[in-house]
């Protein structure tokens, strides 16, 4: 057939999509490079991928601030495996609930898992709620709790629940199971794939999050890695903009590098992720799958 | 017979009765373990839901949502929002436009790139390619600042050695509003172009593979048979998503406006969205008053277009609703 036209045809989507996966990568790559990079080399070029001269300064200057770092991790390492547990537990054993469909009040919580996906209270009565009445400030639950529970991933849950043979629960009946025996030995081995997704979503939510950091936590020493992250930046940029006037905060600035300090801290909260990735990623995608099926 | 007819409610009740006991005693199990999302979602959505009031209250510490003293005049927090509030305004209109924005070329450019995927003959090439364009959805917006500001900043920043290198002048970005609609909007594409494309992908990959070969022995070019057949089967597809983001438009991503524009105030005329402006109206100024109102506002209008939204996608592609 008239395969020369196709040549460029399949050129420019595979140019397309080459270019776009590498715009992808682009930023992570300058990262890495940015943080290895001296202040005197970035303001001169800017950040390379390959630096000229490599060194670890902005790597030093954080290890001399190990403690802050390693609290960071602990806490963020804390939240995100009891905040996985325990959403991945509570979720889909929700979900199991919602598909048996011999349970009489089904239908109304079905409507009361199903309305929070519709409408919400807002930022502002969220905020009130769980500061004056749980007292969920300033403690490490307040980076757990409030985002255990999610509609999306309880729905996906039952959809897939739903797809399993109802003789599945009936013979397990027979010989005499329970429901939560028939739940965790028979449902949950079953559904390893979208129990393989939730756990990854939760994960990945409690690893990155700092949005409950910013709103419900002020003590430094229940930050989480990415709400450091964030405080690094913006002292930096405070000392930047703010302090210019000052020799001392100028000194304070000379002897460090901001730009790499930034980007080397972006490695240590975001390495285990990229590490991660490459074993991870198929799942997810398997897992977006499932959920853009229905929710 | 009269005895029966007159027996017939009265066995029913008793009949639902036993089966409620019946169901308890059975099902308790289940409602065991349905009880830690129940409690949860009281807590964390249907307090804060009770909570919008209040919108209506003059909010006291001490005495709380529920028991604060109630406006007078009840819409009084509006007045003030509506009446002589430009920053509201903006934000209200930010979110509108930039959403929209979001939607119409995320939207598009997430099909190419799903379409351009389905095009690629090269299985390995497939599968590294779509890893790294999925890349992105990964990291935290706190980490996509950074990303930026290493790209655009006034000192070192990669775009502004690059255009210095061509005798260009450096741009300040960070201090002029007018760029930031496209840098937000690129920034969001970037992000979750990979990911929605999945979606699309999904979709094409589910095509019966006949039509292509029908169209092929007619003679009909690739590029025909993408017009012709993938777009219009993929057309449902993209109502839907679509209509499901148009419910929300009203909710901004927060974490993209407030931490990749690093928050700059002199940035807000264009990158100020409710989100953002709630958020600061009640951790920065305190003022409980006008984010309540702000907020209930958002809720209220998104909960209108959720449902609308919702009942056109139905009305569209009945499996693909949300409810």
């Amino acid at each position: 057939m008239n395969n020369r036209k196709f040549t460029l045809g399949k050129f420019l989507v595979t140019f397309f999509v080459v270019g776009f996966s590498l715009i992808c990568l682009y930023p992570f790559l300058m990262v890495v490079g940015g943080s290895l990079t001296t202040d005197a080399e970035a303001a001169a070029y800017g950040f390379s991928l390959i630096p000229k001269e490599p060194t670890l300064a902005a790597y030093k200057v954080l290890f001399s601030n190990r403690t802050m770092i390693l609290n960071g991790y602990k806490v963020t390492l804390i939240v995100t495996v009891m905040g996985t547990i325990f959403s991945v537990l509570i979720n889909s054993m929700m979900g199991y609930v919602l598909s048996r469909k011999n349970l009489r009040f089904r239908r109304f919580i079905n409507f009361y898992v199903l309305l929070t996906m519709l409408f919400n209270g807002g930022l502002v009565p969220w905020y009130i709620v769980c500061t004056r009445y749980l007292l969920l400030k300033n403690n490490i639950w307040a980076l757990i709790i409030p985002s255990l529970v999610s509609a999306w991933y309880i729905f996906l849950v039952r959809n897939y629940f739903s797809s399993i043979p109802d003789e599945m629960w009936e013979s397990a009946k027979l010989d005499g199971a329970g429901e939560f025996t028939i739940f965790h030995r028979i449902y949950l081995a079953l559904a390893k794939p979208v129990i393989a997704t939730i756990t990854l979503f939760a994960a990945l939510g409690f690893w990155n999050d700092w949005w409950l950091g910013l709103m419900l936590v002020e003590n430094s020493k229940l930050q989480p890695l990415q709400m450091l992250l964030r405080t690094i930046v913006a002292n930096i940029q405070f000392l930047q903009t703010m302090g210019s006037k000052s020799a001392e905060a100028q000194a304070l600035l000379a002897s460090v590098p901001s730009d790499g300090v930034k980007m080397a801290m972006v490695i240590i909260t975001t390495g285990p992720i990229i590490l991660l990735y490459p074993f991870l990623q198929r799942y997810f995608i398997k897992g977006i799958m499932v959920g853009a099926v229905k929710g | 017979m009269k005895k029966m007819k007159s027996n017939l409610p009265k066995n029913r009740k008793a009949n639902t009765r036993f089966k409620l006991f019946a169901d308890l005693k059975n099902g308790w199990q289940l409602y065991a373990m349905a009880l830690p999302a129940m409690i949860l979602l009281f807590l964390f959505a249907y307090m804060p839901m009770g909570g919008l009031v209040i919108a209506f209250k003059k909010y006291n510490f001490r005495q709380g949502i529920w028991g604060s003293d109630w406006m007078d005049p009840l819409f009084k927090n509006f007045e003030i929002l509506f009446k002589s509030n430009a920053m509201a305004m903006n934000a209200i209109k930010n979110t509108l436009f930039l959403n929209t924005l979001f939607i119409i070329v995320g939207t598009i450019f997430a099909l190419v790139l799903a379409l351009a995927f389905n095009e690629l003959t090269n299985k390995h090439l497939k599968k590294v390619t779509q890893s790294l364009s999925f890349l992105p959805y990964f990291i935290s917006t706190v980490v996509v600042g950074i990303f930026v500001s290493g790209l655009l900043s006034y000192e070192n920043g990669t775009l502004n050695k690059l255009i210095t290198s061509f005798g260009g002048e450096k741009v300040a970005f960070y201090m002029n509003a007018s760029y930031w609609p496209l840098i937000l909007l690129i920034v969001n594409v970037w992000k979750g172009a990979g990911y929605s494309s999945v979606i699309y992908l999904a979709t094409l990959s589910g095509i019966d593979g006949s039509y292509y070969e029908a169209a092929q022995i007619d003679g009909a070019t690739r590029w025909q048979q993408i017009w012709n057949i993938s777009l219009p089967l993929l057309r449902p597809t993209v109502v839907v998503m679509t209509l499901l983001a148009v419910g929300r438009i009203m909710n901004a991503d927060f974490g993209l406006f407030y931490n990749v524009t690093n928050d700059v105030p002199m940035l807000h005329s264009t990158t100020d969205v409710l989100d953002t402006y709630i958020f600061r109206a009640l951790r920065q100024t305190g003022d409980i008053a006008i984010s309540s109102a702000t907020g209930f506002f958002q809720s209220v209008v998104s909960f209108i277009l959720v449902i609308i939204c919702n009942g056109l996608a139905r009305r569209y592609e009945k499996d693909s609703a949300l409810f």
